[in-house]
């Protein structure tokens, strides 16, 4: 359904995106992570149209983005990143505008209707868009993307800005979208794409650098090395007391809380999970645990790895 | 409704929407009226019997124009810049729409508003046709003049709001360049007499005066038409500019 066949783009002499190809098949919901300024907003933009690649083609659904952008165009609903919508526009009017212009052949008003229903927008039909909180503004973004009924969806960085809150419920609606879309979306954030996507097209300074199912990614990112412990007890005396159990190399301490808490960080000598041990001895001791997980890696440190291993790809 | 209708609306809703355009029509309205009534005043004093047409419809268009100039930059100087400030340029680029659909709706919609502008005029010839009726064929070639003279710098307003971001910057260049073109030959002394005759066939003035005075001609008319020609293709090599800038 998105086809990129050795794509790049040049801006003058920084070359931003170099000779990357992925397919993405009908219905599938992939993630293209990677730092900012990585080359996942000029990729997006190359295959909504908004200019033509430097070198190399892409298609979607079925259509070339170079010889037909018009055409191909009307199969995209797009959603840049840090969307700009007219502020003196109300929901309807703006939707109607936005179904209109991409040339929807169905009863507008009645598909209108159902898009604000969807997305959450029905009782804000009449309300400025220049009034709205980010986070509805983020929910008409995704509506006018999807208002033509679009075969193919690209959201870039759908989830950036808003809060805690907002984003589970944009999360769910995009989860929603991807049975009757193929979804391509961007993140910076590496949680986002293990729970939105099935694969994941890991970018690095303009090139794809690995390619994993989400499944495979998280496996990666949960780090087999080292423990994150929250634990009340003498931060001497626990250092002593785990770094004396079986496999492990170090232990550190991060944080000391006011309330009496300690963080520590434990690595271990090879790639072992600590935490069922380190839990076990915390408990005969009878210190009150607070938190005890295998430490998450960070997206720097998901790089690292990867251009270390050269795994993945 | 096509899309193309759907733009166009949308278009006329930013103006017509906004109280900015609002405050120029009042400006506009006043200066005119005010024009009228001194020009006429002139007319009745020192020129009453003499031809209505030199001495009181040139005069007055020629004063118009002068607040037109004025205008015209502050109607045409969100058409690009503040949409690509925004951002929301970067839906249009990606709808289905071709650049020159853009651009058309862009420029009918500040045609439509210099169009109430211009049309409230025709109330002051009116008047007088009312009181003492003349010779009609005159003023229609002022009109078609002044429509071509509007169109035209219109269209050089439209094609700078789409070089920069910043509805200012838009609005001082804009004003700078419909001016320097109107004002090209009016000191003839100060220029070169071996380019006199260059830069008068680029003055505006002395392409606009011959509709002043009542007389239509094909190479008035070609000289609007093609500077408009030369600004739509400028306004679309700009909207292009995205493919090698990467930028809106």
């Amino acid at each position: 359904m998105i086809n990129a066949d050795h794509l790049s783009k040049n801006y003058g002499p920084v070359r931003a995106v170099d000779d990357i190809s992925f397919d993405i098949a009908a219905g599938d919901i992939v993630g293209l992570l990677g730092p900012n300024g990585s080359g996942k907003t000029t990729i997006m933009r190359m295959l909504t149209g908004f200019f033509a690649p430097t070198a190399g083609t892409c298609s979607v659904a079925g259509v070339d983005l170079v010889e037909d952008s018009l055409g191909a165009r009307r199969h995209i609903g797009y959603l840049p990143e840090n969307i700009a919508l007219y502020p003196d526009m109300n929901v309807r009017g703006y939707l109607t505008f936005a179904a209109r212009t991409r040339d929807f052949g169905g009863n507008v008003k009645q598909r209108v209707d159902d898009v604000m229903e969807e997305c959450g927008l029905a009782h804000m039909a009449r309300r400025t868009i220049g009034k709205m909180s980010k986070g509805y503004r983020q929910r008409v973004g995704i509506a006018q993307a999807i208002v033509h009924e679009p075969e193919v969806l690209i959201l870039d960085e759908p989830t950036v800005g808003l809060d805690p809150r907002q984003i589970v419920e944009i999360r769910s609606l995009i989860s929603q979208l991807a049975g009757r879309s193929t979804v391509l979306l961007s993140t910076h954030i590496l949680p986002e794409v293990s729970v939105t996507c099935r694969r994941v097209l890991i970018l690095d300074e303009g090139r794809l650098v690995a390619e994993d199912t989400a499944e495979g990614l998280t496996k990666k990112t949960v780090g087999k090395r080292e423990a994150v412990l929250r634990l009340r007890a003498n931060a001497a005396e626990a250092v002593r007391v785990l770094g004396a159990v079986d496999g492990v190399e170090s232990v550190e301490v991060t944080a000391t809380a006011s309330d009496g808490t300690v963080s520590l960080l434990v690595a271990a000598e090879q790639a072992t999970d600590l935490v069922p041990a380190l839990v076990r001895e915390v408990s005969e001791r009878g210190w009150p645990l607070y938190e005890a997980t295998p430490r998450v890696m960070s997206l720097e440190e998901l790089f690292v790895k990867i251009l270390e291993d050269g795994v993945g790809s | 409704m096509s899309r193309f209708t759907a733009l166009l609306r949308r278009e006329l809703r930013g103006f017509f929407g906004s109280p900015l355009v609002y405050f120029v029509a009042a400006v506009f309205l006043a200066l005119s009226g005010y024009y009228f009534y001194t020009d006429l005043n002139a007319f009745i004093t020192f020129g009453f019997g003499d031809s209505i047409v030199e001495h009181l419809w040139q005069r007055l268009f020629n004063d118009i124009v002068r607040v037109v100039l004025t205008v015209i930059p502050l109607v045409t100087m969100r058409v690009y810049a503040e949409e690509k400030n925004l951002g929301t340029i970067e839906l249009l680029y990606t709808s289905p729409l071709r650049d020159g659909e853009i651009l058309a709706a862009k420029y009918l919609a500040c045609m439509c508003v210099f169009l109430v502008l211009l049309g409230s005029t025709v109330l002051y010839p009116a008047m007088i046709y009312y009181i003492q009726p003349f010779d009609l064929s005159q003023l229609k070639a002022i009109y078609l003049g002044l429509f071509m003279l509007v169109s035209t710098m219109v269209l050089i307003g439209i094609f700078v709001s789409s070089l920069t971001q910043t509805q200012l910057i838009a609005a001082m260049f804009t004003y700078g360049s419909v001016l320097l073109l109107w004002n090209l030959s009016w000191n003839e002394a100060a220029l070169p007499t071996d380019l006199l005759g260059v830069i008068s066939q680029l003055c505006a003035y002395d392409h606009f005066e011959p509709f002043a005075r009542g007389i239509v001609e094909l190479k008035h008319v070609a000289y609007f038409a093609a500077l408009s020609l030369l600004m739509v293709f400028g306004t679309l090599r700009s909207m292009e500019s995205r493919q090698w800038r990467g930028r809106r």
